[in-house]
């Protein structure tokens, strides 16, 4: 099958029910979006698929052929940051690390849809990625800051 | 796995025609959770996503393709915050009031608003359409009465949406969240008060004495408002869980129906 991921088309094998993030990590070694809950839960894994956030985990990646995929990788590297990425290490708004690319492509659409967020719709947007270390104090202000 | 991508309801229902038992994927919020835990395997896959006319919606149509992310935004009061309520946005940018019918957990967010309004439940087959009242369309906890070869359409509601509607949900946090209790109440132009609340029956329910109390008394008075509390809590059917106490949904149920009619009046 074909999926357009980050601009790109890419043709993958899929034997039935495997899940995108499933095909984006170990297909595609986009190890970015991270598999941790598996039931929409955690929100490490989010993607957007057309121009909306969603949990890869949960998208039947045969169900994915001919939308746009947006992975962390397709928002900006080690070399050239997104602002976002930028303004989080800033504010040293990550401990661990590992929700930090969910809450990349959340803040992204955010955004991308509200240019100017008010503190209520940073956290409103961040519902649905749950980080462990922070406190979200420092994500939200980074957020807040880009 | 075989899958298949109709793009017209009427190719929907021709794929069912000769595949009965096909599991029907729409934003597969609830569908992907049992099949990444092995709860499921698929064998035949009919895709919903790509059926334009599935996603309509008007002032007394909303077909099952329409997300919570849109329901987020509908001229519907009581359904608007329901849907705000459902998840997260990766959960309402996907997730349909379709799938919502479809996996009919007694906790759907969505049914307070379509019991307190008396919406009905559209199927359409090969054979034609099937229009449930929602009190025929819920069978059970995680139960419907979608036949194989049915697909759910849509939700009809009635010509007369009550104006003031107000939903509210009961949980440990607000987002992310199966209700412990949730409740709509709507009341319209002539006074007249419904109640419906979910996640404490089998089904979503209605409490119909409490409604016929304030209906044939109407005014609100704290004696009236006890009164009211006390029926709503008596009508539910609630049981104990991981979740809460059946005790604690009786009580709160009674509670969330009382403020919510407060703010209808």
């Amino acid at each position: 099958m074909k999926l357009n991921i980050n601009g790109h088309e890419t043709v993958v094998e899929v034997r039935g029910d495997e899940n995108l993030l499933w095909v984006l990590r170990e297909e595609l070694h986009l190890k970015g979006a991270k598999d941790a809950c598996l039931q929409g839960e955690c929100g490490s894994c989010t993607v957007l698929m057309d121009g909306e956030p969603v949990c890869s985990c949960l998208v039947l990646a045969a169900d994915a052929e001919g939308a746009e995929i947006v992975t962390v990788e397709g928002i900006g590297t080690p070399d050239e940051p997104h602002p976002i990425q930028q303004s989080l290490v800033d504010h040293g708004a990550a401990q661990c690390g590992f929700c930090t690319p969910g809450i990349v492509v959340s803040a992204y659409h955010l955004l991308e849809t509200h240019p100017s967020p008010s503190e209520a719709d940073v956290r409103e947007a961040l519902a649905g990625n749950i980080c462990r270390c922070t406190g979200y104090g420092a994500i939200i202000r980074a957020i807040g800051d880009v | 796995m075989q899958i298949e991508y109709p793009t017209t309801v009427s190719d929907a229902v021709d794929v069912l025609a000769s595949w009965p038992d096909a599991t029907l994927l729409s934003g597969g919020t609830d569908l992907m959770v049992e099949v990444n835990y092995r709860h499921r395997r698929l064998d035949q896959v009919v895709a919903l996503r790509r059926i334009a006319e599935l996603a309509e919606m008007d002032s007394a149509w909303i077909g099952a393709g329409v997300t919570h992310a849109r329901l987020e935004r509908s001229p519907w009061q009581g359904l608007a915050e329901a849907a705000r309520t459902v998840g997260s946005p990766q959960i309402r940018s996907v997730g349909t009031i379709g799938g919502n019918l479809g996996t009919a957990s007694p906790a759907g967010d969505t049914f307070p608003f379509l019991a307190a309004v008396d919406a009905a439940i559209v199927l359409r087959s090969a054979s034609g359409v099937r229009t449930l009242p929602w009190d025929e369309f819920f069978t059970g906890p995680k139960q419907n009465a979608r036949r194989p070869g049915e697909l759910i359409a849509g939700v009809q509601l009635p010509e007369a949406v009550p104006a003031r509607q107000a939903f509210a949900k009961v949980g440990r946090r607000s987002a992310m969240v199966i209700a412990i209790v949730s409740a709509c109440v709507t009341r319209n132009e002539d006074g007249d008060v419904t109640v419906a609340l979910g996640a404490v029956g089998p089904t979503v329910l209605r409490a119909r004495q409490a409604e016929a109390m304030i209906n044939a008394e109407r005014r609100l008075t704290d004696t009236m408002l006890d009164e009211f509390q006390r029926l709503v809590a008596d009508e539910v059917q609630p049981i104990d869980d991981i979740r809460a106490s059946a005790a604690y949904r009786r009580h709160a149920s009674g509670v969330l129906a009382r403020r919510l009619l407060e703010r209808v009046w």
